[in-house]
């Protein structure tokens, strides 16, 4: 276990670093930061002051060290827009991102797997193809077009639902709906795939032929150990979820850091974008290290071959 | 006929592999139904000028927001209405596709080429090779796709050829992953130590002993790569940062129909069905590709 560890470590450690000297350069080719903090009409002389209170005239690796080295104190610079500290921004908004993620991934579960062990029982029948549509529907349907579609048809044609807003339960609903939608069909071919392969294992048919009720055979043997995959891909997807809620949390008015980054985008105030960027890189690399561990804790196989 | 056990590789009549994909290919009603689909699009995209009963930038500023066909007051001269400047909304969609179909075709192809470059190497070469290759993966999983491809246009513009270029750029993971694992299964098998024991050199190796056994993958996930584009090139020109008014890209006529959605709700309804189908047709056509060149690669 120790030796795997430190290298799955090692390797998220490196992939993050790279992370943050992406999201760095980002903020570099976007323009001439102490042009943008002087202000519209600042005189060349004003901006070199602004350039060297700053430190940008200082050279490039310096640069990102000085703003790495502040990034992890917790001082992630100000947006330009606003002058507020983008840490307390993204503080404010990330509960309804995670939130809404959250949410999305319990809905796509609560699909995807029935759905996909289903599918995997009944493998190559009608219910087994009506699966498979419903995952070919989640993979084509334009998340931001079903998002619009549903706010027709539960906020303005039925109104059921409120529309925009992130103020109650009720305005997670839709969002969470065309959200999850999107993970859904990876999951629960994930599933279906994994259902099948155990269910031609020997210990299944040991557990079926000494007598075990189906519903004991499929749910407690089988999905058992084709679940694993699914746990893996559900934390790859969370942290796909954070990154992709800014389209239906724009959709919806969602206030998420979503919707703050699309604003920030909009507003040129990539000071803000390139800290959304990193964040959600490095929740990303957390949940798959977490997964990778969890993993070859559960399966010996892993850690050791 | 009793044959023995190998009887089938000694018919001189057993059809030949282009045959056997031939008859696969005739007899899969997805492939057949999204292939033929993506065909008719094509077509129809190729041919906008002629098709469409006008042109998708003259305004008519008497004839707003027409309703459809099926509508109050349907008329044919505007088989799907018009849109609040007036415009053809049949024609601006037919053009619309002429957007989506060069941006999935030029990033699929893009993508394809850099991922499957990057994938090959680390399969190939192995060792330290591979270890960057699985570095570079990891990074580029660890990118929020979405994020990044918004921040790029919001720098370099929603031009056609940025949008290609940076979709292409951002989504060759998926071909990085499969070519090298399927490149690391060829290298090990026997022709390509034989190709090695006549002294042929890596170029040689990769290009006639491995790319012919990685393609069929490659065509499968190209397809996917290319419905992958489509939508977020439609994201990016509905988030208002891809192609701009008034060229009419699909998630572009969402956006301007928008406004008018709770009243004149085909605006959107109409070019997301436009999308949603190809998407759907591309996805059948990757599915049945696979199912047809590398069968035992299907989700069974």
């Amino acid at each position: 276990m120790g030796r795997f560890f430190v290298q799955r470590l090692a390797v998220a450690v490196l992939v993050a670093i790279t992370v943050s000297v992406i999201g760095f350069a980002l903020l570099r080719v976007s323009g001439d930061l102490a042009a943008d903090l002087a202000g519209e009409d600042a005189s060349p002389a004003e901006i070199a002051e602004i350039a060297a209170l700053y430190g940008l005239d200082r050279p490039l690796h310096e640069q990102y060290l000085s703003w790495a080295a502040n990034a992890l104190g917790g001082d992630l610079g100000q947006s330009l827009f606003t002058n507020e500290p983008v840490m307390d921004l993204i503080l404010e908004r990330v509960g309804v991102t995670i939130l809404l993620s959250l949410y999305s991934l319990v809905l796509a579960l609560a699909i995807a797997i029935p759905l996909g062990v289903l599918a995997a029982i009944r493998a190559n029948t009608s219910i087994d193809r009506a699966a498979l549509g419903v995952a070919v529907f989640g993979q084509a349907i334009p998340n931001f077009w079903f998002g619009l579609i549903l706010i027709y048809l539960f906020g303005v044609l039925l109104r059921w639902l409120p529309i925009s807003g992130s103020s109650s339960f009720a305005h997670f609903i839709l969002p969470t709906v065309a959200l999850g939608t999107a993970v859904m069909p990876a999951l629960m071919r994930l599933t279906r795939t994994g259902m099948l392969e155990v269910l031609e294992a020997d210990f299944i048919r040991t557990a079926r032929a000494k007598g075990l009720r189906p519903g004991a055979v499929f749910f407690k043997h089988a999905l058992r150990n084709a679940i694993l995959p699914v746990v893996s891909l559900s934390a790859v997807s969370l942290g796909f979820l954070l990154g992709g809620s800014v389209i239906v949390e724009t959709v919806f008015a969602l206030n998420g850091i979503g919707l703050l980054a699309y604003e920030s985008i909009l507003r040129s105030d990539f000071p803000v974008v390139q800290s959304i960027l990193v964040f959600v890189s490095l929740a990303y690399i957390v949940l798959t290290l977490a997964s990778d561990l969890i993993n070859a804790r559960l399966d010996p196989r892993i850690r050791l071959g | 006929m009793a044959g023995g056990l190998f009887a089938n590789e000694f018919r001189v009549d057993a059809p030949a592999p282009g045959e056997i994909m031939r008859r696969r290919a005739r007899s899969h009603v997805g492939f057949l139904a999204g292939s033929g689909f993506v065909l008719l699009v094509v077509l129809l995209a190729v041919f906008a000028p002629w098709v469409s009963p006008s042109d998708p930038f003259t305004q008519d500023l008497d004839a707003r927001l027409l309703d459809p066909i099926w509508g109050k007051g349907g008329d044919w001269a505007h088989p799907l209405g018009t849109d609040s400047l007036g415009r053809d909304y049949l024609t601006r969609i037919l053009f619309g596709a002429r957007i989506s179909l060069t941006i999935g075709f030029g990033a699929a192809i893009i993508s394809g080429v850099v991922g499957s470059t990057i994938g090959i190497v680390g399969g190939y070469f192995g060792g330290r090779v591979d270890a960057f290759v699985m570095y570079l993966i990891n990074v580029k999983l660890a990118l929020p796709g979405i994020l990044i491809a918004l921040s790029l246009v919001s720098v370099f513009g929603g031009s056609l050829v940025a949008l290609i270029a940076i979709l292409g750029f951002l989504f060759w993971d998926r071909f990085a992953v499969v070519t090298r694992s399927v490149t690391q299964q060829v290298r090990g098998q026997e022709f390509v130590a034989a190709a090695e024991a006549v002294g042929a050199s890596h170029a040689r190796i990769v290009t006639r002993e491995i790319l012919p056994n990685v393609m069929s993958h490659i065509i499968v996930i190209a397809s996917l790569e290319m419905a992958i584009a489509i939508l977020v090139e439609a994201v990016l020109s509905f988030l208002g940062l891809g192609i701009q008014p008034p060229t009419p890209s699909w998630g572009l006529l969402i956006s301007e129909g928008r406004n008018f959605m709770f009243f004149k709700p085909w605006l959107i309804t109409l070019p997301g069905l436009a999308l949603f189908f190809l998407v759907i047709a591309i996805n059948l056509m990757g599915d049945g590709i696979r199912d047809i060149t590398v069968p035992e690669g299907r989700a069974r």
